[in-house]
């Protein structure tokens, strides 16, 4: 048993970055990544923004040494990317030393694929090779068979826009309970027409920069990237001297049960959630000292979770921010890529900016942090909340 | 720590099985490569206007939700856990064609609203009115194992006193046909007395619904106490007998221990193996069952194998049509649960007579 949880490696690609140091960089210089799609063919191309990893399949294929034969979907390949990052930040040499799980989160899984061959599949053979990295496991089993991860717990998430924050939960607690004495969390998504459209659909996508918290926000930017975290356990940080980035103190989970898409309007679910994740971290809202929003800029979230944040924290509202005008939503990844944020922001003592805000909302009166700050950083709060009624939060600390 | 008993169990598969109260009784032959569920009367559990705008896995993940609630004789629980491999295809097929046949126009929400995997859990959280803990395992042949094992720490930590885990798998009717081309379903129809013997490559492909209300509190209904939970991404097949024995080791029970062992043969001439080297192996010795036959292959389907298990442990019968091999043992205490699909995503589920 472990009494706590140490982040000791992390590796990210986004649109704002290709690695920890990329992402960091453009979140201190207010660079986001949002832009017109590139890599897929859709309709939709003038009618909204997204924010992109500007590699091509082919592309990420070289850079990944992949045989041409291969059957990785994007969001595999965005997976493998940030996963050895992670491997190699943790300095993990000897894979087999200790217990090592993966836990990934993912939504959209082989989508891209499918979605281009959805016909072809039954009559060209070429493509068939993608019929197997459809299901929402393949692209972890990809990372798994990269790392050399063999005859272990592997397993993926699967509860849309918090799976990361989710597979972050679990990692935690096979951590806590001696299951794994290390576990790659995190998670990975691709944009794909699938998504594009659904959100389309639902017309909460923004045809411009998105704009947490503001009065006249408009919608989100959808976003791909994936993100993953190396955590590990007491014994093992003792024995190896780790160096660790930070700790997962509290994570709390709880589901909203309003409504299949939308958020109550009182934020139940997220509330819940931040409370769990307090008492599990055995901290006072007073402790927490930055708070990265979910803040994905549609109409319904960002009040639904601002009430919530408004419930646990009152008048002792520390800074705030949402980074999706950096990166978009990331679906699936989101909780993961945000956990790297946090770890960030505590290890550079740094508040990074909710960019595009100009508009206080009329509900209430909460003002994002707008400007890069530097403020000491002990606690900070992650918010995740999905489709389903799906509410994360995960609280990162500097101190065990 | 505290121990875990599963107290009450659902099933919705291709057999008549949602009547918990007979076991296997009656049996329907099927002759085919693709089998359905077995519809319980759904108006029975869900307003028909909701029915009507389920696809069938959620409408199976609901109602054995209900059953299983019901059996256990609770009202809301502490988490609902839920596993998945292949997630809601119905919907997402209808998606899918429709930005292709449109060419990105003409959409309409519902069918991507109830695409994404944790469609189900969330539907029974909405149900039930159930704010807490929410998850969708979405891995494959071990999904359902991921949740089951996800519940047992929570339950054992006493973080939870009653969580609700199943697997529910629905069949698709484009991902059926990809399917075949790649033969991953038989090429023939086959009777469930001919599957195992086969000989041809592929399984029986098929849909369902297993749900259980898990517990620190042996409740009256109670079917049986889970001791462990094990899952692997990758096994040799030459690694597998070994992997059990250590798994059981570390339970502290010897192979002469195990009553019974359930097995997930599905006839698949290229990965049954996995099962006949045990079946003639350390499990020799062994009363074996299988049940691939009854209720054909998906992502979780071994979740039958743990409700046969159960069904097993609690009744103290076991029905002819699912004995593998002549043995029989008196008093039936502890039964090993053991299923990989296409050579990966091995598990491995201990449960024992409570």
């Amino acid at each position: 048993m472990s009494k706590s949880v140490a982040i000791t490696g992390m590796g990210i690609i986004s649109a704002i970055g290709n690695n920890v140091a990329e992402n960091y960089e453009s979140l201190i210089n207010g660079k986001k990544g949002i832009t017109r799609v590139d890599n897929i063919e859709t309709i939709q191309r003038d009618e909204i923004m997204v924010g992109e990893v500007k590699f091509t399949n082919d592309e990420l294929i070289a850079q990944l040494n992949l045989p041409q034969n291969n059957n990785y979907s994007r969001t595999a390949m965005l997976g493998v990317i940030a996963a050895k990052e992670a491997f190699k930040n943790a300095g993990i040499t000897d894979i087999k030393n200790y217990k090592t799980g993966i836990v990934s989160g993912t939504s959209v899984g082989g989508m891209d694929m499918t979605e281009k061959y959805y016909y072809e599949y039954l009559t060209e053979e070429a493509p068939q090779k993608y019929i197997e990295s459809h299901h929402a496991g393949d692209s972890t089993q990809k990372i798994a068979e990269q790392l050399g991860i063999e005859e272990s717990l592997v397993t993926t998430i699967s509860t849309a826009c918090s799976s990361a924050a989710n597979a972050i939960m679990l990692g935690a607690r096979l951590i806590k309970s001696g299951k794994l004495d290390r576990v790659l969390v995190g998670g990975a998504d691709c944009l794909s027409k699938f998504t594009i459209n659904g959100f389309k659909t639902l017309m909460i996508l923004s045809d411009t920069f998105n704009t947490p918290f503001d009065e006249n926000r408009k919608g989100l930017n959808l976003g791909e990237a994936a993100a993953f975290l190396v955590l590990e356990s007491d014994e093992v940080v003792k024995s190896e001297n780790k160096k660790v980035l930070a700790y997962v103190k509290g994570y709390g989970n709880a589901n909203d049960a309003f409504h299949q898409t939308a958020s109550s309007e009182n934020g139940d679910g997220a509330t819940l959630a931040m409370e769990k994740a307090l008492k599990v971290a055995n901290l006072k809202p007073s402790e927490i000292d930055y708070i990265n929003a979910h803040g994905t800029a549609t109409g319904n979230n960002d009040l639904s979770e601002g009430r919530a944040i408004l419930r646990i924290f009152g008048d002792d509202l520390p800074e705030f921010s949402s980074t999706k005008a950096f990166t978009g939503h990331t679906l699936a990844a989101a909780g993961a890529i945000e956990a790297v944020y946090s770890v960030l922001a505590l290890q550079h003592n740094m508040i990074f900016p909710n960019l595009n805000f100009k508009t206080p909302m009329k509900e209430f009166s909460m003002v994002p942090q707008t400007e890069l700050k530097k403020k000491e950083l002990k606690n900070v709060l992650s918010n995740s909340l999905g489709f389903g009624g799906n509410c994360s939060t995960v609280i990162f600390s500097k101190e065990a | 720590m505290k121990k875990v008993f599963i107290n009450s169990i659902a099933s919705i598969s291709p057999q008549k099985t949602f009547d918990n109260s007979i076991f296997l009784d009656e049996i329907i032959d099927y002759n085919d490569t693709v089998i359905s569920a077995q519809d319980p009367d759904y108006k029975q559990y869900i307003p028909p206007a909701a029915a009507r705008r389920m696809a069938k896995g959620i409408k199976m993940g609901v109602v054995a939700s209900k059953i299983a609630m019901d059996e256990a004789g609770i009202e809301t629980v502490d988490a609902i856990i839920t596993g998945t491999g292949m997630g809601c295809m119905i919907d997402s097929e209808k998606f899918v064609s429709a930005i292709i046949d449109n060419d990105e126009q003409y959409l309409t929400p519902t069918s991507f609203i109830q695409s994404t995997h944790n469609t189900v859990a969330g539907q029974i959280a909405l149900g039930m009115e159930c704010k807490a803990y929410n998850f969708t395992y979405v891995h494959s042949a071990i999904s359902f194992e991921s949740a089951l094992l996800d519940a047992k720490m929570q339950l054992e930590n006493n973080e939870a006193q009653n969580i609700l885990v199943g697997g529910v798998e629905e069949l698709g009717e484009h991902t059926t046909k990809v399917h075949r081309v790649i033969n991953h379903i038989k090429p023939e129809a086959v009777t469930i007395s001919e599957v195992l013997n086969s000989k041809t490559e592929g399984a029986v492909f098929s849909e369902g619904a297993n749900f259980f209300v898990v517990s620190n509190e042996k409740r009256e209904s109670c079917y049986a106490e889970l001791m462990a939970v094990e899952t692997f991404n990758t096994l040799q097949k030459e690694k597998v007998s070994e992997i059990i024995e250590n798994f059981l080791k570390e339970n502290n029970i010897k192979i002469e221990d195990i009553d019974i062992v359930v097995l997930g043969n599905n006839g698949d001439v290229d990965f049954d193996d996995f099962y006949d080297q045990l079946s003639n192996g350390i499990f020799s010795k062994t009363q074996q069952v299988f049940y691939k036959h009854l209720v054909g292959e998906n992502n979780t389907v071994s979740a039958f194998g743990v409700w046969l298990a159960s069904k097993i442990l609690k009744t103290q019968t076991i029905p002819e049509i699912v004995k593998l091999n002549e043995l029989n043992s008196s008093e039936i205490k502890i039964v090993l649960c053991y299923n990989q699909y296409r050579g990966q995503n091995h598990s491995l589920v201990l449960v024992k007579k409570c």
